[in-house]
């Protein structure tokens, strides 16, 4: 039991959570603007559990200063890569949600409705 | 009734795969062999104290060149597709007066934000940050003149100028890489300079700078649109 109460794994087991429920907002909701929420928080817990997998027990923040012995760098350092990897995904998501506001209010101005059941155009 | 046994079905699927995941999940204790590399080399190869910078900027610089396109087609989308219609531009709409508080707090803390934005971007090879969060950080800033000042409007040409300028910059020091240096983005065109101070780091600071400034502008642009649209009846 003890093995999943580290801190990765609770970072990792928050961020599924997230996801979990972003994914039930974006199937249930009925509002545009709150299925762009959904979205954003799938995309929270996506970047979250990305980061947890990038911790490693007792290291710090790969930046090096004085505080830092540079010739022990590999065994003080948690992995940059995933964290350079979530920058990325943040800044791409900060895109899509603009992205898809956007279109809420494209999609608003034409029919003055938010609710998604009166965009019928493409149901058989 | 079947819609929402369907997206049960879903939700526990997903859940299914994700646990499956959750459980075979064990924190490792050494880095992979990449991550070692950069984690032991960066500071000699690229010369940033940040080395989340150097995987951002030089290591992985096409992705984050990439990455930059991606925000300028979102924010040229958005423009776009929220252009003004003709009857809704020059439309005068009647708003309540701004706080005392908040104008008040506008301009004394406009500035700070900025000059905090402009810290960020340029620190971004030493400390925690980098051009990305600069520019928000910046974008910020503009929606508190938005707030504070609703009448106000921004001239999109000086903003695509700036954009498209610290954009073609980018570009442009990527490719004298390829003549002054090792490769495409390679960060050696300029000397490397003396660790941890704010002129190391070959062209990292510049590329951060120009960034910085690209991200704001675009941030800026897109809260430009949207707030455009309020004009609409």
């Amino acid at each position: 039991m003890t093995q999943y109460l580290t801190l990765e794994f609770t970072a990792m087991v928050t961020g599924f959570a997230l996801m979990i429920i972003g994914l039930w907002g974006l199937l249930t909701r009925k509002n545009l603007i709150k299925i762009v929420i959904g979205f954003a928080i799938f995309d929270t817990g996506l970047n979250i559990s990305i980061i947890s997998m990038s911790y490693l027990k007792n290291r710090t923040a790969p930046i090096i200063d004085k505080s830092i012995d540079a010739s022990n760098t590999i065994n003080l350092f948690v992995d940059p890569i995933p964290q350079a990897l979530v920058l990325t995904s943040i800044v791409i998501g900060v895109g899509v949600t603009a992205l898809m506001l956007a279109y809420v209010l494209r999609m608003f101005r034409e029919k003055k409705s938010l609710d998604i059941n009166s965009y019928t155009d493409l149901k058989w | 009734m079947i819609k929402n046994g369907l997206i049960f079905l879903v939700l526990v699927g997903f859940t299914v795969i994700l646990s499956g995941l959750l459980i075979n999940f064990h924190g490792s204790e050494q880095l992979n062999p990449l991550a070692g590399h950069y984690v032991q080399n960066g500071a000699s190869e690229v010369g940033a104290a940040n080395l989340v910078t150097a995987v951002v900027v030089t290591y992985r610089g096409f992705d984050t060149l990439g990455e930059v396109t991606i925000l300028f087609i979102t924010a040229a989308i958005v423009g776009f597709f929220l252009k003004a219609r003709k009857e809704d531009e020059n439309r005068e709409r009647s708003l309540r007066k701004t706080s005392e508080i908040l104008s008040t707090a506008s301009t004394l803390l406009v500035p700070t934000i900025f000059m905090l934005g402009v810290y960020i971007f340029m620190n971004g090879h030493l400390t925690p940050g980098g051009g990305f969060q600069g520019g928000a950080v910046i974008a910020t800033g503009m929606v508190m003149i938005i707030m504070s000042r609703p009448e106000v409007k921004f001239d999109h040409g000086i903003i695509a100028w700036i954009e498209s300028t610290s954009g073609v910059g980018y570009v442009i020091i990527g490719v004298l890489g390829i003549f002054l240096a090792a490769g495409f983005l390679d960060n050696h065109v300029l000397p490397i300079g003396k660790f941890g101070t704010i002129l190391s780091a070959g062209v990292i600071p510049l590329i951060y700078v120009l960034i910085g400034l690209k991200v704001g502008s675009e941030l800026t642009n897109i809260i430009g649109s949207l707030k455009e649209t309020q004009n609409e009846l």
